[in-house]
């Protein structure tokens, strides 16, 4: 499969203050974005995830590396018109209407005004916010932004979607509409590239992740390889029995009432556990191994880097 | 029509901006207070109203220019709205040519608008409509669209006030450059001479623009004089324009 994004040893180093104090962003990152898939792009903050989105787009000049879209160089504005890009902020004029918005970005991509106006009404029903079409921006609320900041990233029907934290702002209801819609990118062949904090979401819809740390990648993969299902340990809550009888067996996590959470590490405890309650009459109310998530591996890797 | 839709957007932000109102009323208040002025002076009552309505026009189009265009492009960068324009496939020249325009085109209808009261008031003391004053008027416009590039120039840059102080240097010199001109005359030949010559070369004369008082008086102007306004008055603004998009093109945004 072609490669949507390829970024070979980009470098940026800022230079800040009056006196200007260097600080280097990104160390020579290199990592690759295949047609067709979805692509989580994490790090803490300030690691460079912006930075790097913003040199895809021509914002900012890197040093030093080379950065393609579908095989031509980020230089040209040509590069840019597959592309569909929601920033982290969604910052648009306050005084447009959400119609007047779409219609000036359709604008921008040079597109004919009698093919934009089905495609400008589509795309407000795709992201919720037919009734608030014709009210000023702003007297949106951040999450009615960010769904607007969609919609205008997808007025010229992207190859490429590049999402800078697109799930922040939103209520759960909301991220799930927005996950859903992702997904449907990739039903509909398109290829998107996203960042968020919002681990589970990443794990739930992507294909393959880089994690960037102090601007270099220390771990890029697809997820099933990156993730092992391993169980780490299994949770269990009982009732009807003091922590102190798990002694030995299991780590107490935390006691409600009479019920009592409880980590058991070693698979082989499990059964003792169980044996436990069962001859002291007690309960069990849940059992359940927890296996390596994506913020296990984020959270190791970001401490151990 | 990408540079249009830029110039659109920047004609619909301007128009909010009341600072242009507040201008645009001082500016009449001065044509009409022309009048008043022109009774309490000894002299040709309507050569008054026209020499303090035209002045108005110039004065208070040149403050316009400056007080918006300054913050054209930095209100961009600082809103950060000029991250969705940019990720766009968007010549960042396109970018700055639309914002130019559409600060051109705002200009355009106040000096119109402007230039409506000021005949209105020249027709009531002479019953005619003297078209000639136009030509002035033109000119000033012509002066009024170099300070615009200039404005967006600074305001690539840097923030609104440095902007407006610069912008309102590059008028004042502009506008006294032309007493170089004197000395050159005066100067014997030489390095000195060839100095000065240089700065006046590089510096704005505005004065090039300036055919208030020929208008007001009826003096006669050779065609030539009003070409070569116009070429010096386009060639300057490209220039500008030019080191604009320049400066625009290396700037990064963080």
């Amino acid at each position: 499969m072609a490669d949507a994004i390829r970024i070979d040893k980009l470098q940026k180093t800022f230079r800040l203050g009056f006196i200007p104090k260097t600080r280097p962003i990104l160390k020579g990152i290199s990592f690759s974005v295949r047609e067709g898939e979805i692509f989580g792009y994490l790090g803490p903050n300030g690691a460079g995830k912006t930075t790097t989105i913003k040199c895809l787009l021509g914002l900012i000049h890197p040093d030093a590396g080379t950065i393609e879209i579908f095989g031509r160089s980020h230089l040209s504005p040509r590069s840019r018109e597959p592309l569909g890009f929601l920033p982290e902020n969604p910052y648009f004029y306050d005084y447009l209407t959400a119609r007047e918005f779409l219609a000036f970005t359709a604008d921008l991509f040079g597109l004919a005004r009698k093919e934009t106006g089905g495609r400008i009404a589509r795309l407000l029903k795709l992201v919720g916010l037919e009734r608030a079409a014709d009210l000023p921006l702003r007297k949106f609320s951040r999450g009615m932004l960010q769904r607007a900041g969609l919609a205008q990233a997808l007025i010229n029907d992207p190859k490429l979607v590049i999402l800078d934290e697109p799930l922040g702002g939103m209520d759960p209801l909301g991220r799930k509409e927005i996950r859903d819609i992702i997904v449907r990118f990739k039903d509909e062949g398109k290829t998107v590239f996203f960042t968020s904090h919002i681990l589970q979401d990443i794990e739930m819809i992507c294909d393959r992740v880089a994690i960037i740390v102090g601007g270099r990648i220390v771990k890029e993969g697809a997820l099933r390889d990156l993730v092992s299902e391993r169980v780490l340990f299994t949770e269990a809550t009982v009732s009807g029995l003091f922590p102190d009888a798990f002694r030995g067996l299991a780590e107490s996590v935390s006691v409600q009432g009479d019920r009592v959470l409880l980590r058991i590490f070693e698979e082989s405890k499990v059964g003792e556990v169980l044996d436990l309650v069962r001859a002291h009459k007690g309960r069990l109310v849940s059992l359940s191994p927890r296996t390596e998530t994506l913020e296990d591996i984020f959270v190791e890797t970001v401490t151990r880097t | 029509m990408k540079i249009w839709a830029i110039a659109g957007i920047t004609f619909k932000e301007a128009k909010r901006d009341r600072i242009l109102y507040l201008l645009f009323f001082f500016a009449a208040l001065g044509i009409v207070a022309s009048r008043a002025l022109a009774v309490l002076t000894v002299g040709d009552r309507v050569k008054i109203i026209k020499d303090v309505g035209l002045a108005s026009i110039s004065v208070f189009g040149v403050l316009m220019a400056i007080l918006i265009g300054t913050g054209l492009v930095y209100k961009e960068i600082d809103k950060k709205t000029i991250f969705t324009l940019l990720a766009k496939p968007l010549h960042r020249a396109e970018f700055i040519l639309g914002k130019f325009l559409g600060l051109v085109l705002t200009l355009f209808v106040m000096t119109l608008a402007m230039s409506l009261i000021f005949l209105a008031i020249v027709y009531a003391h002479t019953l005619k409509i003297e078209g000639v004053l136009l030509v002035a008027v033109g000119y000033i416009f012509l002066e009024l669209v170099l300070i615009t590039a200039v404005a967006v120039l600074f305001s690539s840059f840097s923030t609104p006030i440095l902007s407006s102080l610069f912008a309102l240097a590059f008028y004042l010199i502009g506008h006294l450059s032309w007493g170089l001109e004197l000395i050159i005359k005066k100067m014997r030949p030489g390095a000195g001479k060839a100095l000065v010559r240089a700065l006046y070369t590089f510096l704005p004369d505005l004065e090039n623009f300036n055919f208030k008082t020929e208008v007001v008086h009826g003096l006669p102007i050779p065609p030539g004089i009003y070409v070569s306004a116009f070429l010096y008055g386009v060639c300057y603004t490209a220039f500008i324009l030019g080191l604009a998009v320049l400066v625009f093109r290396r700037r990064d945004f963080i």
